[in-house]
């Protein structure tokens, strides 16, 4: 484990993610800051006193200069203190991380769907350049790119849970009755779905001018004239060539997965984070939503590491 | 057939542009048409379904009526999307030309700034601004166009960097214009289109997510609607009348999709290589014309090419690459082809196993028989199992040949697995074996490197074992020693030269260089614009060339040690396949021609096809 940190590519890697990560805090301090009137007074209400108000800006440091305040806030984000939720009174990151969970779950698997059928759909759709399979998904995919995901999830809640009874139409666990990996899939299903639609159809359009570029490569024509199938000469050949491309591609929509889960999370009541920071905007709940983003931002961050790293294991020519 | 699907991708494109207008023109046209308001509840007539009276699309949990709800609600998403798209495109690319332009420091600290911007997960960072400036349709606005500036910045300084250093800008800033005037007549103008373009693809996401931000109560507040607060508040509804969410979310999915379509099509139009057929997928194998003649054999020999015509097809134009080209080559023996690049050579060699790319490439005619098997024709099954079995290519080239991101050693088995079955180990011996048999040092070590951790000898060395990993009894070889250096060629040469003798392969080379002929061919084959003009035994051929356009051709090669000879080059360029003369291809650049030269077909007689071939009484000494 140690050694695999200390491979010198991931180490660099890492190591360039700390002025992003410090780039990420002062984007989302700075947009917090531009907040027009006064926290406290939002915390407590129009019909605060200004002793009052006075008293809770000085409780939460308020009264200090922009640039300490941003410090002190870095500083005891960095000691695990994101500060305290005034609706929900509770800590910040105990209700972020708890949040998380399920949307790394919805978001994961809409992560996976997406990779996996969007790749597929690329290259089916490649292989046969203008035929019918080719014409057939190119309709697919434009259609699920144009679709709004939280009209498509509707329309999933009235077939398949309202009318064909087959999935249930909201949140992450029956309410009554066991919670078993069953009936997280049972409920599952249908948000992951609508959450991939989108993400499949980018990968799927990618994937596909991926291969075409491929496929009209050197390598392509040796492979053939060893008389290697053409099945091998597409699965084989040109998708592992063209990965190199794709991923990339991946590691953008791992972040439009992450973040379109928003409209998810709202439409099929699923207990995410980007429900609760919704929720958390409506009320103007600012510790919170400072918390959520900065939180699922860093995540992004180190996910992205991970597919860059991916992407040096796939391709030897990048390994120094 | 590209150019048919073109058209095809057009027409979807006007049909987008069709539907995109007509919505365009009815919300402009809105506050003139004769709806109902749509703000004016009516709680008597709530949730009237579609068709119902007064009511086209019924009505919404307000009683309000939904068509002209709709009608307003489209305006407002259309004026947003196209307003947010409009400010992140001008913003970026502001940021993008500065950054290109002024480059260096500059440079690298917008960059930064939009790199860190581009980490934020998309709508998240959309949600952090609406949080801050609170909900609101102006608040969304402004946070979908700022998520989306750092896609515009990027794009922009990315084509502007390629302008800033041509020579009309490094003129124009010669001739003493200011920073701002260079930016605003030469870089903006160049790239606007690049503008325009990202605008299309965007502009379509921006609608999406303007809506989206409404839909979660962020944009847009009651009572005025857009079509994503319009979808939030049927929600509730949603289950018992799904026509007040089906409606507005139809319509949005109408006017994205229509978007995206134009915007693809605008694309497609601008992309150079679409129109080239550059980015077609070449099929399995070349295809065959319907009509083709197939010709008997002309000659003996275990591959025999007779009267073979291959041809690109690229919109209306035929280029006739090879034109009727009958070759043989018997076991044991090396033929020659040569010419200069565009001569043909290379696609007669690839037409044989069908490896021509096509499209654009048609076999229009002729035959390839391999022992007493017709090739030209043959299933894909048949011919898959010839390749490499039985013929084996040696390609040009070794670095873009080999696949860049396999062992050498891996891609050597796979050659082997594709005929026979062979067990891991089994394979690996068998692929050191081959390594060895080309001659490459310390194999066991090397076969577990990269293409790209060989020097370009090893690597045509690995190409020419893998050509051998079969034991085929035909090598063609594509001109395999010209990226090499001088001794490194000649050990190739050698290598293949005792391949052949030890094995008793039968090879065609496949070369622009007389030298490399002289070495290792028996026989020599010299094309010109896709025929052969002239054919014998090397020897003879270098002692007496016949045709003037061998004689030229071999007039280029600098001699060792012939002294002060003058280097020349023929005068002219090679017809082009697309138009050839009628006669002699050559008439243009020959020095002997005389006027019967360009009248009819000139066949290939005693080996020569020239009327006027260069007799040995007034050869130069």
């Amino acid at each position: 484990m140690l050694r695999f940190i200390l491979n010198p590519y991931i180490l660099k890697r890492l190591i360039s993610a700390v002025p992003v990560l410090l780039g990420i805090s002062v984007i989302v301090f700075a947009i917090m800051a531009l907040i027009p009137g006064d926290p406290a007074t939002a915390i407590l209400g129009s019909y605060a006193t200004p002793e009052n108000v006075a008293a809770l800006n000085e409780d939460l440091g308020l009264d200090k200069p922009l640039v300490q305040q941003y410090f002190i806030w870095l500083g005891n984000m960095l000691q695990g203190d994101f500060g305290r939720s005034f609706a929900l009174n509770r800590p910040v990151l105990d209700e972020v991380l708890e949040r998380f969970n399920a949307t790394l779950i919805l978001a994961g698997t809409s992560f996976v769907l997406c990779s996996i059928l969007g790749i597929i759909a690329g290259v089916v759709s490649a292989a046969n350049q203008y035929g019918w399979a080719d014409k057939a998904i190119t309709f697919v995919v434009l259609l699920g790119i144009s679709i709004p995901s939280f009209f498509l999830g509707m329309m999933m809640i009235l077939t398949f849970a309202v009318n064909l009874r087959w999935f249930p139409a909201s949140g992450m666990w029956p309410i009554y009755g066991s919670r078993d990996i069953w009936a997280l899939i049972d409920h599952l299903a249908m948000p992951a779905l609508a959450l991939s639609v989108v993400a499949t159809g980018v990968i799927a359009r990618l994937s596909r001018s991926a291969m075409l570029e491929v496929l009209r490569q050197d390598f392509i024509r040796t492979a053939r004239a060893k008389g290697v199938h053409e099945r091998g000469v597409i699965w084989r050949h040109a998708l592992r060539a063209a990965m190199v491309s794709i991923i990339p591609v991946l590691g953008v929509q791992a972040g439009f997965v992450l973040s379109g889960a928003v409209y998810i999370e709202v439409v099929f009541q699923w207990p995410g984070l980007g429900r609760m920071l919704v929720d958390a905007i409506l009320r103007r709940d600012i510790l919170l939503v400072q918390g959520g983003v900065v939180f699922v931002a860093a995540c992004y961050v180190f996910f992205n590491i991970v597919v860059d790293v991916a992407q040096s294991y796939l391709d030897p020519r990048i390994k120094t | 057939m590209s150019f048919l699907s073109l058209l095809a991708r057009n027409r979807l494109a006007l049909a987008g542009l069709i539907v995109i207008g007509i919505v365009v023109l009815l919300a402009l046209l809105t506050p003139w048409l004769p709806l109902k308001p749509p703000n004016v509840t009516d709680t008597s007539n709530r949730f009237q379904p579609i068709f119902s009276d007064g009511a086209l699309l019924g009505t919404d949990h307000l009683g309000r009526d939904l068509l002209s709800r709709l009608m307003w609600g489209t305006r407002l998403s259309l004026a947003v999307g196209f307003a947010a798209a409009l400010v992140a495109a001008t913003l970026g690319a502001a940021i993008g030309i500065v950054a290109g332009y002024y480059g260096g420091r500059t440079d690298n600290i917008i960059m930064r700034g939009v790199d860190m911007l581009m980490a934020f997960p998309y709508i998240l960072l959309a949600l952090a601004i609406v949080a801050a400036l609170g909900p609101g349709l102006l608040n969304a606005l402004i946070a979908v166009a700022a998520v989306n500036i750092p896609f515009f910045a990027r794009n922009i300084r990315g084509i502007t960097v390629g302008i800033a250093h041509k020579e009309f800008v490094d003129a124009a800033r010669l001739s003493g214009m200011s920073n701002t005037r260079i930016i605003l007549s030469e870089i903006l103008p160049n790239v606007i289109p690049v503008i325009v373009i990202a605008m299309s693809t965007t502009v379509g996401w921006m609608i999406l997510e303007t809506a989206g931000l409404s839909f979660l109560g962020l944009g847009s507040q009651p009572p005025v609607a857009d079509l994503g607060s319009m979808l939030g508040e049927a929600r509730s509804a949603l289950i018992t009348n799904p026509h007040t969410s089906v409606v507005p979310g139809v319509m949005i999915l109408i006017i994205v999709m229509a978007i995206n379509l134009l915007g693809d099509g605008v694309r497609d139009a601008l992309d150079p290589r679409l129109k080239s057929g550059a980015l077609n997928r070449p099929l399995p194998a070349t295809m065959v014309a319907r009509d083709r003649q197939p010709a008997p054999a002309q000659a003996e020999g275990i591959l025999t090419l007779s009267d073979l015509q291959t041809q690109f097809h690229v919109k209306d134009k035929v280029y006739r690459a090879v034109g009727g080209v009958s070759l043989s080559v018997k076991p044991g023996e090396c033929l020659g082809i040569i010419g200069e690049s565009g001569s043909g050579k290379s696609v007669t060699a690839l037409s044989v196993m069908g490896l021509v790319a096509s499209p654009p490439g048609v076999i229009a005619g002729g035959s390839v028989r391999y022992q007493d098997q017709e090739l030209i024709g043959a299933p894909y099954g048949t011919l898959r199992s010839l390749r490499g079995r039985e013929v084996a290519y040696i390609f040009q080239d070794p670095l873009a040949t080999l696949h860049p991101l396999y062992r050498v050693g891996d891609q050597l088995i796979e050659a082997i697995k594709c005929h026979r079955p062979i067990g891991r180990a089994e394979g690996r011996r068998k692929a050191i074996e081959l390594l060895e048999a080309v001659r490459i040092p310390n194999a066991s070590a090397r076969i577990d490197d990269y293409p790209h951790e060989m020097s370009g000898g090893m690597r045509q060395r690995i190409g020419i074992a893998m050509a051998l990993a079969n034991d085929p009894e035909v090598i063609i070889a594509d001109e395999p020693t010209t990226a090499l250096d001088v001794t490194v060629q000649a050990q190739v040469l050698s290598l293949l030269d005792d391949l052949r003798r030890e094995r008793g392969l039968a090879i065609v080379f496949i070369t622009h260089d007389f030298g490399v002929v002289a070495q290792l061919c028996d026989r020599v084959a010299v094309m010109y614009a896709g025929r052969i003009v002239e054919e014998g035994a090397t020897r003879a051929i270098l002692d007496a060339p016949r045709h003037p356009y061998t004689a030229r051709l071999m007039a280029c090669v600098p001699e060792l040690g012939g002294g002060k000879r003058r280097l020349e080059a023929i005068p002219g360029l090679p017809p082009v396949v697309s138009n050839l003369p009628e006669g002699c291809a050559f008439a243009e650049r020959c020095t002997r021609v005389q006027g019967d030269c360009r009248k009819g077909e000139i066949p290939l007689e005693n080996g020569v096809r020239c009327l006027h071939p260069v007799t040995y009484q007034e050869a130069p000494a």
